[in-house]
């Protein structure tokens, strides 16, 4: 048996995160722009106004442009799964595999159809049924990314399954708790209307730009109307979710909402960080101020954990340590049930090898009470549990300030754009223009807070990251971590160029 | 009311597709840019770089689960002493 390559976990982690990060500049853009298209063809079938076929020809010329560079880089995370995490995907392979193939087919007949009527369908096909069309891919993107969102709520809330000692693997119980898992809801309705705001931003971005150079002027004025209100709409309904969001975190992973906070003691009518600079040296468990600087907002953390301004919040020394009066159970408490789990699997296991019935029985039973905790047997110490805090809390606070400003920016815009005086605001332009810069900045912090926010676990409570992956050299992750740099950088490379080509051609040319 | 003809609905839908083809601006270069990426993908990166390890090295999956079970087994004692 060769031990598993601790700095091979970190290169293979580090390649994931530049993959997923990577497709997650089109990802979003597109479950947003898909439905900025379909609002803007609305208005042309309703008005019969020519702009705006032409404002809606030429988003979704951008819209397939990013779609076909976006196209297929998720595939990528599969290779990594087969590869790097060959334990994680033997042991998830029951869970995913329904939702993942499920995608894969509704993508496909999604893009085989609708998306080719989409493009190529004008002046083929009726107004109506192109409409239709456009609808569909804005509709079927969208729900293409439930599935997806389903595997991944499972893992940070597993549920719906049960843990078959005899294959190593998850396996699907309950089809329905895994699909709405509060977790994957959450997520996905978070999700997808972080995208249209992000796709509300380009569309804002990228009007700006004509405003400032002059050109196109009335199809950037329309566009800022759509988008505007679109984003405006977003916004509120971004917010809404979030709360849910970090309320379902509370319930289900409290030490990444006490990460994500910086809040190492728990407290009743906790208050969150309005804007804070973390002490580096701060570690679980001794008595630094884990702030150099910072600005509250009282009651309102134990109001979004728990809806009640008067209720604990716990932090991440109640979290490892365990806190009696709170009912607490602390990391070394878990870490031994899971050692007694693992070890009662190991028992398991030999009593098949010798084919002893009774022993295996035994073991089995003793396993399965202890079961929920297997994870923690593989920590080392309680302070494992705590994920680096200092990427989750800065990557969130950077979410919610520009979550909070974008608003106040589809306001702004929206009112000018109304009083017909936005091409005067020499100031208000260049913010437009860098928001969508921004909205992708929102959308990257949102995955860090998601991901790196829940280590060390693979799957929340039973598998490590460290024990998910395959026996590899680091060395073999290195090379494909920096082929992959070169690939993604040469991809983005073409496609900030051919965009910009198109912007600068304007909505005259088609696709 | 006009008949359906599936062999005029089938030439309908050839037609739309190769026209639509055919038709393509900016289209063409963004198929080259897929196309190219697909191949990089599927014929050099899965093939040379990206085995799935648990598909080359067993061959049913009563071996691959054994595997699996060991290295989560076995590595839970050792994970303990790094």
């Amino acid at each position: 048996m060769v031990d598993i390559d601790l700095n091979m976990v970190n290169w293979a982690r580090a390649q994931f995160a530049l993959t997923a990060m990577y497709h997650w500049i089109f990802v979003p853009l597109t479950l947003g722009l898909s439905f900025l298209c379909a609002f803007f063809e609305s208005i042309y079938v309703r008005t019969g106004n020519e702009e705006w076929k032409s404002i809606t020809k030429f988003w979704m010329t951008l819209f397939g442009i990013n779609f076909a560079i976006g196209i297929a880089t998720g595939i990528i995370l599969e290779f990594q799964f087969g590869t790097n995490w060959s334990n994680y995907s033997w042991i998830v392979g029951d869970i995913f595999g329904a939702p993942l193939a499920i995608e894969g087919i509704f993508a496909f007949f999604l893009e085989a159809t609708f998306f080719a009527v989409m493009f190529f369908g004008w002046n083929r096909v009726s107004k109506k049924f192109h409409l239709f069309s456009t609808w569909m891919v804005a509709i079927g993107s969208n729900l293409s990314a439930v599935w997806i969102l389903v595997a991944n709520g499972w893992m940070q809330n597993p549920v719906g399954m049960a843990f078959n000692p005899e294959t190593a693997r998850f396996e699907m119980q309950r089809f329905f708790d895994v699909v709405f898992n509060p977790v994957a809801v959450s997520k996905f309705v978070h999700t997808s209307s972080s995208g249209f705001l992000f796709a509300s931003l380009f569309v804002l971005s990228i009007s700006s730009w004509y405003l400032i150079r002059g050109r196109h002027i009335q199809m950037a004025k329309k566009s800022i109307v759509v988008a505007s209100v679109f984003g405006l709409l977003s916004s509120s309904y971004v917010v809404f979710t979030g709360d849910e969001s970090a309320y379902m975190v509370a319930k289900k992973q409290p030490m990444k909402l006490a990460a994500i906070e910086g809040l190492y003691k728990g407290q009743t009518r906790a208050p969150i960080i309005a804007a804070g600079i973390l002490n580096p040296n701060k570690q679980a468990g001794d008595d630094q101020d884990p702030f150099l600087v910072k600005i509250e907002i009282p009651y309102l953390l134990s109001l979004l954990a728990n809806r009640s301004l008067n209720s604990f919040v716990p932090g991440i020394d109640d979290l490892v340590y365990g806190n009696e009066q709170q009912n607490i159970e602390s990391i070394a408490s878990k870490i031994t049930r899971g050692k007694t789990a693992l070890n009662d699997l190991a028992q398991f296991k030999q009593a098949g090898k010798e084919n002893n019935i009774e022993k295996a029985k035994i073991s089995l039973k003793k396993f399965k009470k202890n079961q929920e905790y297997m994870g923690y047997g593989y920590l080392n110490k309680p302070e494992e549990a705590v994920p680096p805090v200092a990427i989750p809390y800065y990557a969130f606070h950077i979410m919610v300030a520009l979550g909070s400003l974008f608003p106040v920016l589809f306001a702004a815009f929206l009112f000018y754009v109304l009083k017909d005086s936005i091409t005067q605001k020499r100031w208000l332009l260049p913010m437009g223009l860098i928001s969508g810069f921004l909205g992708l900045l929102a959308q990257e912090s949102g995955w860090v807070v998601a991901e790196v926010g829940r280590q060390p676990w693979a799957i929340h409570g039973l598998l490590p990251v460290k024990m998910s992956t395959t026996n590899l050299a680091a060395s073999n992750v290195q090379i494909t971590f920096f082929m992959f740099l070169g690939l993604f950088t040469l991809l983005l490379a073409a496609e900030i160029s051919i965009m910009l080509k198109q912007i600068s051609i304007g909505p005259e040319e088609g696709h | 009311m006009k008949k359906n003809n599936p062999i005029k609905a089938v030439h309908g839908i050839f037609t739309f597709y190769r026209d639509g083809f055919r038709g393509m601006v900016l289209g063409k270069k963004l198929w080259t840019i897929i196309l190219i990426k697909l191949f990089v993908m599927f014929a050099v990166l899965k093939i040379f770089f990206f085995p799935n390890y648990l598909n080359t090295n067993f061959s049913t999956d009563e071996k691959k689960g054994d595997y699996v079970l060991e290295q989560i087994i076995n590595n839970a004692t050792k994970s303990q002493s790094k």
